[in-house]
């Protein structure tokens, strides 16, 4: 469904992505680990368009996105539900997620409106709250908000940027059994997590970022039991041996 | 009974009355121009309060919508329908073409970007003799008609101006709660987020400052056939400034932002051309200023969101039903 073959970004001078190649089929849910700094929202980043690759090439079914502009790679189906929400925190509930669906409002309103539903049968703890202004919301509806706001687009492929991230334990537990069941649904997920236990769990496979660079990947299992993984990643680091060099 | 409503109703009725009660010309000119101005400030209340962009060079358009209306009406003899067209026409032409480099510029950038223009502008109205007058003017500009209906008396260009600024005030409102209204909301909120919603946020922000443009120079053209005289003068640099401040002192993003930041700066700059003089007599213009800036830093302290805020009632989509 995605390729993504020798992607370089860079942010000025400062190369970010370096030669980054991978691929993910349909239906898959792909977790992005790695420390700060490592490239990992760049990369989501450059599958959205918000950042132009300088060498490299990303298809989407065999249509290449490279170099696209964002408002187009989400026509193709792409969503990106950025890190930190980014939500329109002055508009209500219900504006956010219509524009969710900005594309493809003016010539299916009525599967938008229905859309809309579909977003609070998934998120219940929104109902109710549609005409509340969003900046109001707890940082757990908040970011229910984004990713509904992200699935309003109808994506084949929805990349979620660090979705836990400031949350409460319990909450960012709900979000992740969300993501499982939307996994269900057939969604295709890239899924960057800082928490890689919880993105373990719910993930197919992982891949483990380093200086913009993928320097391990492969099933969640065997992630979860590489002693590399767990030195860096899991907090089982044994205190004489130095973890990752990062 | 909605308090918008309520407050709407009242707002035509006074737009309707005030002029058969004003005896003054002085007065009701005031008011004229205080509407021209409005539809300049509506404009930008858009550029600046949804697409998040600030113009430093406003005054130029509503100058080219004017010498677009002088030039061809007084050389060429253009009927008023088509010398206004042209008003609209020129402005909205210019921005699309400076807009689209322009617009890729970010804060203060693009702040220097309006103002170089805005100067360049006036500098070609002071300069180009042969087309503008330069200095001295255009005169002669003919009586506004449409349909055999001559303007030629301040009430009728009253309520031919207080007509426009109520159709655009509607027109605004509505686009404001559609889809590209909430677009360009969604731009001033995050850009970033705006982008990765699926829009175009480029394409949105050349179309605000293009239909700033169009406005401006709409306003000109009234002006121009208002005053029946065009100089360079009143398109300069200063009152680029003056429209940015009553956008900001009526408040961004509301409805009654535009009527009443501009209502406001207006009529302060003339009450205190009379009253500072009473009170410290032989004081110059320099003390208007002064007090005219003390006055409106305290509005900004008491009222940092603007005079719109004081009356902007909750609108839901929800409640109202999605356009």
């Amino acid at each position: 469904m995605l390729k993504v073959s020798g992607l370089e970004v860079y942010h000025g001078w400062v190369q970010a992505l370096r030669g980054i190649s991978f691929s993910i089929t349909e239906g898959e849910m792909v977790a992005v680990l790695g420390a700060n700094g490592a490239g990992k929202s760049t990369l989501l980043g450059a599958l959205a368009g918000l950042h132009r690759p300088k060498n490299g090439d990303i298809t989407l079914n065999g249509q290449s996105l490279s170099g696209r502009a964002p408002e187009y790679i989400v026509r193709q189906g792409v969503s990106l539900v950025p890190e930190r929400r980014e939500i329109f925190s002055s508009m209500t509930v219900y504006d956010n997620l219509l524009l969710g669906a900005y594309h493809r409002y003016r010539s299916s309103k009525d599967e938008v409106i229905m859309d809309i539903k579909k977003i609070f049968d998934l998120f219940p703890a929104l109902v109710g709250r549609e005409a509340h202004t969003a900046g109001t919301l707890s940082g757990g509806l908040q970011q229910m908000l984004a990713i509904g706001r992200g699935l309003m687009a109808r994506p084949r492929l929805l990349l979620l940027d660090e979705p836990s991230i400031g949350l409460a334990p319990l909450v960012a537990r709900e979000i992740m059994s969300t993501l499982s069941a939307l996994k269900k649904t057939g969604v295709t997920i890239i899924l960057v997590e800082q928490n890689t236990a919880a993105a373990l769990k719910v993930a197919d496979r992982a891949l483990i970022m380093e200086r913009g660079q993928i320097v391990l990947s492969g099933g969640t299992d065997e992630m979860m039991g590489n002693e590399r993984v767990q030195q860096a990643y899991l907090g089982r680091a044994r205190m004489a041996q130095p973890a990752v060099v990062l | 009974m909605d308090k918008n409503i309520v407050f709407r109703a009242a707002a035509i009725i006074i737009f309707l009355v005030l002029p058969l009660l004003v005896k003054s010309n002085y007065l009701l000119g005031i008011l004229i121009i205080i509407g021209l101005y409005t539809i300049i400030v509506i404009g930008l209340g858009i550029l600046m309060g949804y697409a998040g962009q600030v113009s430093f060079g406003h005054a130029a358009f509503f100058g080219l919508g004017a010498y677009s209306v002088a030039v061809l009406s007084t050389a060429y003899r253009w009927p008023t329908f088509a010398a206004l067209l042209a008003a609209v026409v020129v402005p909205g032409l210019l921005a699309a073409l400076i807009g689209r480099p322009t617009l890729k510029l970010k804060e203060l950038y693009l702040v220097l970007a309006t103002l170089a223009f805005g100067i360049l502008v006036h500098i070609f109205f002071n300069e180009a003799r042969e087309i503008t007058g330069g200095p001295s003017g255009l005169t002669g500009i003919p009586y506004l008609s449409l349909g055999g209906l001559v303007f030629d008396r301040d009430i009728k260009f009253y309520y031919l101006v207080w007509s426009t600024v109520l159709l655009i005030s509607l027109g605004v409102n509505n686009l404001i709660h559609s889809r590209v209204g909430r677009a360009l909301r969604a731009i001033r909120e995050s850009e970033h987020a705006a982008e990765t919603s699926g829009i175009d946020t480029a394409s949105l922000k050349l179309q605000a400052f293009v239909f700033s443009a169009v406005l401006a120079g709409l306003a000109g053209g009234l002006y121009a056939y208002y005053v029946t005289f065009i100089s360079p003068s009143p398109f300069g640099f200063h009152t680029s400034v003056l429209f940015v401040l009553m956008a900001v002192v009526g408040g961004l993003g509301t409805f009654w932002g535009p009527l009443l930041g501009t209502g406001l700066v207006v009529a302060l700059g003339e009450i205190l051309r009379w009253a500072v003089p009473l009170a410290i007599p032989g004081a110059g213009g320099e003390y208007q200023i002064i007090f005219f800036g003390v006055i409106l830093v305290v509005i900004m302290i008491v009222k940092p969101e603007g005079l719109g805020s004081i009356i902007k009632f909750s609108k839901k989509s929800v409640e109202k039903g999605v356009r």
